[in-house]
């Protein structure tokens, strides 16, 4: 989606043909996603399809440019005017794998957490380098590559906590069995359930 | 390759018997000239005992601990106290400088302390100010800089007199982020000199700018990132993260 709009939003500024606007967009996003000519051929087929830009003729060399409509002009605005909306978030594997091992005794949660951290630290080290290699001007990459920085410090946090949350989980069912063998050994007189409305989970701190 | 700083499966603990508390178990470390590491961990795992150690400001229970060739078990406090002011400096979260003193004069406080001639201290306190980026701040009071600034007082206070080894805890803790980059920028570049840095941190970000990582764990080194790591090739192989990275073909 974002290609289909940025296509459109460099054609908003004049007319292009499909090698320029792969080299316009590149160049502007820090050649960080760089696109194939076959996709920008498609997608302006598709655009075309859309009555959002209108083929000119061929020029001498047999380039086909390309010109934005009034409706495409419209959609730029409305993409620029609104919030990227993630209706769906993409399937996140790390959540998934880290979800599934909390609930499997047999895997040793803390080492997993301890090769993906060591993993995000090594990504960041690679991006922390990229940035300083870079041209202090080029804006674009430096914003392409300070999101990427920010998503992996926000992992890494994000680790910290699973760690955490699933060590408080471990102390809280060894201070239940504890419990539960204390009351086995002298059985105490269990105190009427309307004085205690909260399951266990919500009493604790946090 | 010269290592200036060695912990060689260091142990500190404390108390004996049943009740005896290990800080810090059998932990080697050694630092080359010019690299910076970067230590991680939970709270209570050992980062700021560890920095203790390899500065001289605590002594091991077990192990041995060299600096420049040195090593410090077995000297006295007035000599262990010459060492690190002669080899090495710290820099921590809140700074610890004088404010009844200049800017110029608490970073010449080390060398003075160590019985240097003044003029000849201020000469340098005056190089190490140039070398941090603020030589105009010199006759400014302490009150009179940021924050960001009066870090880079104490990095020129740490690294004054051509001292090898800068040990740092959390040195970014009390600044926000833009002026903590700029701080790991000065770091990174006083270790592209040659200065060996240790940073203890719990920010992924800093660490980012280290050569390595280490991190501990209930006093435990038990794992370490390394940027040079020949593994790193394959890593991203199957990675989606954007290609100009990790290939110098695809320039702008």
């Amino acid at each position: 989606m974002s290609i289909r709009q940025s296509l459109l939003a460099l054609l908003s500024e004049q007319p292009r043909h499909g090698y320029e606007l792969k080299a316009e967009f590149d160049r502007r996003t820090g050649h960080s996603w760089p696109l194939n000519i076959g996709q920008v051929y498609s997608t302006l087929e598709r655009l075309e399809r859309d009555g959002l830009v209108v083929r000119g003729d061929e020029d001498d060399d047999g380039r086909v440019v390309h010109s934005i409509t009034t409706d495409g002009r419209r959609e730029v605005q409305a993409w620029f005017a609104n919030p990227v909306v993630l209706d769906n978030p993409p399937r996140n594997e790390l959540a998934i794998k880290i979800a599934i091992a909390s609930s499997m005794p047999a895997v040793d949660l803390t080492a997993l957490v301890q090769v993906q951290r060591r993993a995000s630290i090594a990504t960041l080290q690679d991006y922390t380098r990229a940035r300083r290699a870079a041209d202090p001007d080029d804006l674009a990459w430096h914003l392409v590559i300070e999101s990427m920085i920010h998503q992996t410090e926000a992992e890494v946090r994000w680790l910290d906590h699973c760690e955490n949350a699933a060590l408080r989980a471990s102390h809280r069912a060894r201070a239940a069995r504890t419990a539960r063998a204390a009351a086995a050994v002298e059985p105490q007189p269990t105190p009427p359930a309307t004085t205690n409305p909260l399951p266990a989970s919500q009493k604790s701190p946090r | 390759m010269s290592i200036v700083l060695e912990l060689d499966n260091v142990t500190r603990s404390y108390g004996s018997g049943p009740t005896t508390v290990h800080a810090l178990r059998e932990v080697s470390l050694s630092v080359e000239r010019g690299e910076f590491v970067a230590v991680m961990g939970p709270s209570g795992s050992g980062k700021s005992t560890l920095l203790a150690l390899a500065g001289g400001l605590d002594q091991p229970t077990g192990g041995g601990v060299g600096v420049a060739g040195t090593e410090l078990k077995g000297r006295t406090r007035d000599e262990l106290a010459r060492i690190r002011r002669r080899m090495l400096g710290f820099v921590f979260q809140d700074f610890n400088l004088v404010p009844t003193l200049t800017v110029l004069e608490n970073v010449a406080l080390p060398l003075e302390l160590d019985d240097a001639r003044t003029a000849d201290a201020l000469q340098q306190a005056r190089h190490a100010l140039e070398r941090v980026g603020i030589a105009e701040l010199a006759d400014r009071g302490i009150d009179q800089v940021s924050g960001g600034q009066r870090q880079r007082v104490a990095i020129a206070r740490a690294i004054i007199g051509d001292r090898r080894i800068l040990l740092a805890d959390e040195p970014t803790g009390a600044l926000d982020t833009s002026t903590g980059d700029q701080i790991m920028a000065l770091l990174r570049q006083l270790a592209d000199e040659g200065v060996a840095v240790v940073m203890v941190t719990h920010e992924a970000r800093h660490a980012g700018w280290a050569d390595r990582v280490i991190f501990l764990r209930d006093g435990r080194l038990v794992d370490e990132s390394r940027s040079d790591d020949p593994t790193v090739l394959l890593r991203h192989s199957n990675s989606r993260v954007p290609r100009r990275i990790f290939d110098p073909d695809v320039e702008a």
